[in-house]
């Protein structure tokens, strides 16, 4: 699993990258109310700003982390948004993308360098 | 933190609770506490909240004829009928300007022999010098040692009136004093989340134990400056600086109710405010656009800013949002802000631009939640 700045997370599962934000942002942003996702099918480029998160605080844009294609959304997110500050790594995940250039996954931190990043 | 913050008598016992202190009004406040914005509105909807709002201003107008000549000066500066309220009674009011335009909102009490009046923080400090500008033959003393809490929900009752027994009695705003472990409260049933509580005043050498005291119930809760704007929000209550500021007026405002026909046209005691031309005038004929509850369809929140549409594509903006939230009892997102008048009828379907494009809205009643208060 690799960590951006951004605090997004990417973990690779069969052929393409599964996308979400960290436990860590999900903390700070607060409760989620609304997430707004891409649509399947958009191609998209690197920090392009792809969802909209509203929280009980504020609106936050996320960014694509990578270039590629958006194979898949999580639609469970539009009736409970609230699976994001619940399992933040796992049933909270945003959307699944197909990397034109699986590359651009080197230059992120891995766990160690992202909790030392958050520290 | 700012070294420049102030700090209130329940600071130290807020961050000791894990509060996250933010900088609000000038003050070192908690925005949430580990439970969180959403369990903490809703814990206040169900059992009871906990708020520090000792930022707030606490100010006693004394005059040489009691109560009657504190009320009598203040009715110069604000359209509320004063004269008329009732020993150890409190009534909302606003502080006007010339052109007729809020400066302040405010709570006054009748304290038997002196006048009470609590002011928002990032205002108390121009209150106070317009009160001393405008309030002839009143002494005007700021109340800087004590503290004010909020005990608001519906388990307050039951856990208050053991610490200050005869507060069960009382009905929404009324205000007493009363001799507790914690020395002499200055308590008001009243509050700003549109639940049945109390607000109280205690001494800043007082407070900690006293808060404690109210926390060791398993009902209570304490609750940040989150919940408490998504509390007054979901009520329709105002939030000075948002919702209203010197550019509206109460007729544009929707306060027309705490303007009591007394202090209208043709009442006894007609005017004698400031702008009273302009709030009479509108008062008779109406004013341009009014502040009105909204609700986006879907759960996305329209925020604080958001410029609202008659129709989907095209046209001038006919209004805007001032706040805007999702509303954690009602489970989907609200908002208020001002539309032309035309547009102002509940049910009014509309359009909020967000991000570039337009969602619809509905105008609708406030408030969101219904009121609690015990009358």
């Amino acid at each position: 699993m690799k960590f951006t700045e951004e605090h997004e997370w990417l973990r690779e599962e069969d052929g393409v990258i599964v996308v979400g934000i960290t436990e860590h942002a999900s903390e700070q942003l607060g409760d989620i109310v609304f997430v707004e996702l891409p649509e399947v099918g958009t191609e998209v480029t690197k920090d392009d700003e792809i969802i909209v998160i509203e929280s009980v605080k504020a609106a936050s844009d996320i960014l694509a982390p990578i270039d590629g294609v958006i194979v898949e959304v999580n639609e469970a997110l539009a009736d409970e948004p609230s699976k994001v500050n619940e399992d933040a790594i796992g049933d909270g995940w945003f959307f699944k993308i197909k990397a034109s250039d699986p590359s651009q996954m080197d230059d992120y931190m891995d766990e160690a360098a992202y909790q030392t990043f958050i520290a | 933190m700012s070294e420049s913050l102030r700090q209130t008598p329940l600071t130290a016992l807020n961050a000791e609770l894990g509060g996250k202190m933010v900088g609000f009004a000038g003050y070192e406040m908690p925005v949430q506490f580990p439970l969180g914005v959403m369990k903490e509105h809703l814990h206040t909807r169900a059992r009871a909240g906990l708020f520090d709002v000792s930022h707030m201003g606490q100010v006693i107008v004394r005059h040489a004829d009691g109560y009657s000549g504190a009320a009598a000066a203040m009715e110069t500066l604000v359209p509320v009928n004063l004269l008329g309220l009732g020993d150890k009674r409190q009534r909302y009011g606003f502080f006007t300007n010339d052109a007729g335009g809020i400066m302040d909102d405010l709570m006054i009490a009748h304290r038997g022999d002196e006048m009470f009046v609590v002011v928002n923080a990032a205002c108390k400090a121009d209150d106070i010098a317009h009160m001393r500008a405008g309030l002839e033959g009143c002494e005007i003393e700021e109340i800087t040692d004590r503290a004010l809490l909020a005990l608001q929900g519906p388990a307050a009752e039951a856990v208050l009136e053991p610490i200050a027994p005869g507060c069960d009695i009382m009905k929404f705003m009324d205000v007493g004093l009363f001799s507790s472990d914690y020395g002499v409260l200055w308590i008001s049933r009243s509050g700003y989340t549109g639940e049945d509580g109390y607000e109280i005043s205690v001494h800043a050498t007082h407070a900690e134990a006293l808060a404690r005291a109210l926390l060791a119930h398993d009902d209570v809760e304490p609750i940040g400056l989150g919940a408490r704007d998504s509390l007054r929000l979901e009520a329709g209550l105002c939030l000075y600086g948002n919702d209203i500021d010197i550019a509206t007026s109460p007729v544009e405002a929707a306060l027309t109710w705490a303007i009591q026909k007394v202090r209208r046209t043709g009442g006894e005691r007609a005017g004698g405010f400031p702008g009273a031309a302009r709030i009479l005038h509108e008062l008779d004929n109406g004013a341009t656009r009014k502040r009105v509850g909204l609700r986006p369809d879907g759960r996305a929140p329209m925020r604080e800013g958001t410029e609202l549409f008659a129709e989907a594509e095209g046209g001038e903006a006919i209004g805007h949002i001032t706040s805007g939230a999702f509303g954690p009892t009602i489970q989907g997102p609200m908002s208020m802000g001002y539309v032309s008048i035309d547009m102002a009828a509940s049910g009014t379907r509309i359009f909020g631009e967000v991000r570039g494009k337009r969602h619809p809205v509905q105008v609708a009643d406030m408030p969101f939640t219904p009121a609690t208060f015990k009358r």
